[in-house]
C-alpha cells in the first residue's frame, strides 16, 4: 500500500532526524490535523461571503437621505474597527452568549443559543465586513458623479444606479484593497482558537501537546497558512481578471 | 408598471409647449445661476441654447430633467409639473432623454448593453424586443458592428453616439443635449452632430446647449441667448445672427464668428 510505505518513510524520518510529523504518519493525528484545516476552510469560507455582503449592504445603507441609517452604519464601522477582534470574540462568546437566553435541544439538554463555532463566525464577520462597508465605500466614491447623474436621467432608482451601475465599477476599483482585507480575515479564523474553536491552529495545539513536537508542528503551520492565503489570492487574482473591463483601468489590454 | 402619460391626462394636449419654463430660478449658495429664465419648446421643435460659460446653460438644461432642482418658478413637460414633490421622476425622465458633455457611458457594459440597459431595469421590458430596438437603434447612429466594443475601445465620438442611442432607447418625448460636442476632437465633432441633425429633421423635439454655432443656425428652429442668468434674446435663427439686437447678444456672436 502507497498509504503505509509513505508512513514508513515519514516514521523512519522521525527515528533518524528527529523530525516527527504525526499528522502524516499517525492516522488519529492525520484525522484531526485533517479536520481542523477543514474548520479553518469552512470558518474562512462562511465569514469572506457573509462580510462581503455586510460590506455591500452597509456602503449601501452609508449612502442613506435617512441621517439615522447612516449613523447606524457609523457606528457600527467605529465599534469593530477600533477594538481588538480577539475582544471582539470575547465579547460575543463569553458576554453575549452568557446573557441571551438558553434553549433545549433535541434531548432536552438547555445549550446555548450559538454554538462556539457560530458565534465564530458572527464575530469574525462583522469584524471584517466593517472593513469592507469602509471598502466598498472607497470604491463607490472613485466612480464618477457624472456617470451616476447617467443612470439618473435614464429613470434609475437609488438601488437600482447600486445595483447596476456602482456597485459593478465599485468592486472592481476596490478589489486590491478588498483582497488584503479578506486575506487578513482567514489569518484571523486562528483567533476562533480562544473559544475552543477546533480550527487548524487549535488542533495543531492539541496535536504537539501530545506528540511534544512544537517545533515541527509551528513550521507546518507556517506552510498550511502560507499555502492557504496563496489559494485565496490566486482566486482573488482570477476574479480579478474575470472583471476586467477592456479600455478600462488595468483591463486596458484585450 | 406606471401608467404612460398620454396627451389629456393633465390637460395637456400636443398643441401646447411640450416643455415650458415659467420664471424658472436657481442659486448654488450665493450665486444666482437662473434669475428667472421663461422658454417655451414646442414639440417637434429643434432648439439651442447658446451663451458665453457661466452663463447658466448648462443649469437650465439640468433643470428640466430634475437633476437640478430648481428654487421657484415652473418648469412643465407635456403639462406635468417637474418639481412637484409627489411627481414619480420615473415618469418624467422617461419623456426626457438626456445626452452629457462626457458621455458618461457605463463602462462596465458592452455598447450594446450600455443601450439595452434602462429599458430592461428601468422599464421592465422584454429582453428580446428591447436587443431588437438597441441592434436598430445602433445601426441609426452609424455603429452597427460595434456592439460588443466596450465604451473604453470606442473613440470619443463614438461613445456620444451611443449616448445618443442609449437615450433614445427609453423612447423619450424630447432629447437634451448638454454640450453634447464640447469634449470631442473637431473631426468627430460632425459624426455627432449629423446623427443629431437626423434625429431632429425626423421630428424629434431637441433642446441643445451648444457652442456650435453653424450647426444652430442650420438646424435649429430657434436660438435662445443667455447672459448672466437671464435669456438676453431669442429668435429664429436668420434673424438671430443677422441681426441680433441686444448688445449683449452682438458682442458674444461677434467674439465666435
Amino acid at each position: 500500500m502507497a498509504m503505509d510505505a509513505i508512513s514508513h518513510w515519514f516514521l523512519e524520518l522521525y527515528e533518524t532526524t528527529g523530525i516527527n510529523l504525526t499528522i502524516v504518519y499517525d492516522a488519529y493525528d492525520r484525522k484531526r490535523f485533517l479536520s481542523g484545516l477543514g474548520m479553518t476552510v469552512y470558518l474562512s469560507v462562511v465569514c469572506i461571503l457573509i462580510s462581503i455582503a455586510i460590506g455591500m449592504v452597509g456602503a449601501w445603507a452609508q449612502g442613506s437621505p435617512l441621517r439615522v441609517v447612516r449613523g447606524l452604519v457609523n457606528g457600527f464601522v467605529v465599534v469593530f474597527r477600533n477594538t481588538p477582534p480577539l475582544v471582539q470574540i470575547f465579547f460575543f462568546y463569553f458576554g453575549l452568549g452568557q446573557i441571551l437566553p438558553r434553549i433545549e435541544d433535541a434531548d432536552g439538554m438547555r445549550v446555548p443559543i450559538l454554538t462556539n463555532v457560530q458565534w465564530a463566525i458572527v464575530s469574525l464577520s462583522l469584524f471584517a465586513g466593517a472593513f469592507n462597508v469602509e471598502i466598498f465605500r472607497s470604491g463607490i466614491e472613485a466612480v464618477p458623479r457624472t456617470t451616476t447623474e447617467a443612470a439618473q436621467a435614464l429613470g434609475y432608482t437609488r438601488f437600482g444606479i447600486y445595483r447596476h451601475v456602482l456597485l459593478p465599477l465599485a468592486v472592481r476599483i476596490c478589489l486590491p484593497a478588498l483582497n488584503n482585507n479578506l486575506v487578513n480575515l482567514l489569518k484571523t479564523t486562528t483567533l476562533a482558537y480562544a473559544i475552543a474553536v477546533p480550527e487548524t491552529l487549535y488542533v495543531s495545539k492539541q496535536i504537539w501537546t501530545d506528540s511534544q513536537n512544537v517545533p515541527v508542528m509551528m513550521i507546518v503551520l507556517l506552510c498550511v497558512y502560507t499555502a492557504l492565503v496563496g489559494i485565496l489570492v490566486f482566486i482573488m487574482h482570477r476574479w480579478e481578471k474575470a472583471l476586467a473591463i477592456p479600455g478600462y483601468g488595468q483591463g486596458g489590454a484585450r | 408598471m406606471p401608467p404612460v402619460s398620454s396627451p389629456g391626462d393633465n390637460g395637456w394636449t400636443p398643441d401646447q409647449p411640450l416643455v415650458r419654463l415659467m420664471d424658472v430660478r436657481k442659486s448654488f449658495g450665493e450665486l444666482e445661476v437662473l434669475k428667472g429664465v421663461s422658454m417655451d419648446v414646442a414639440k417637434g421643435e429643434a432648439v439651442c441654447i447658446i451663451g458665453p460659460s457661466g452663463s447658466g446653460k448648462s443649469t437650465l438644461i439640468r433643470c428640466i430633467n430634475a437633476l437640478v432642482p430648481i428654487d421657484s418658478g415652473t418648469i412643465r413637460v407635456e403639462g406635468q409639473e417637474v418639481n412637484d414633490p409627489e411627481l414619480d421622476k420615473l415618469t418624467l425622465r422617461r419623456k426626457v432623454g438626456m445626452v452629457f458633455q462626457q458621455y458618461n457611458l457605463f463602462p462596465h457594459r458592452t455598447a450594446l448593453q450600455n443601450v439595452m440597459m434602462a429599458p430592461i431595469h428601468v422599464l421592465k421590458q422584454d429582453k428580446k424586443e428591447v436587443e431588437a430596438r438597441a441592434r436598430a437603434l445602433m445601426a441609426k447612429v452609424r455603429l452597427s458592428g460595434k456592439e460588443n466594443a466596450y465604451p473604453g475601445e470606442l473613440s470619443g465620438g463614438q461613445q456620444q453616439r451611443v449616448a445618443i442611442a442609449r437615450a433614445l432607447a427609453m423612447r423619450p418625448d424630447v432629447m437634451l443635449f448638454d454640450e453634447v460636442t464640447a469634449a470631442l476632437d473637431p473631426e468627430t465633432v460632425k459624426e455627432v452632430l449629423v446623427t443629431i441633425r437626423e434625429l431632429a429633421e425626423e421630428g424629434m423635439t431637441c433642446i441643445l446647449v451648444t457652442h456650435e454655432m453653424g450647426f444652430a443656425r442650420e438646424v435649429a428652429d430657434h436660438v435662445y441667448f443667455t447672459d448672466a442668468g437671464l435669456i438676453v434674446e431669442h429668435g429664429p435663427p436668420a434673424s438671430f445672427f443677422s441681426d441680433p439686437r441686444d448688445p449683449r447678444t452682438r458682442e458674444f456672436l461677434g467674439q465666435i464668428l
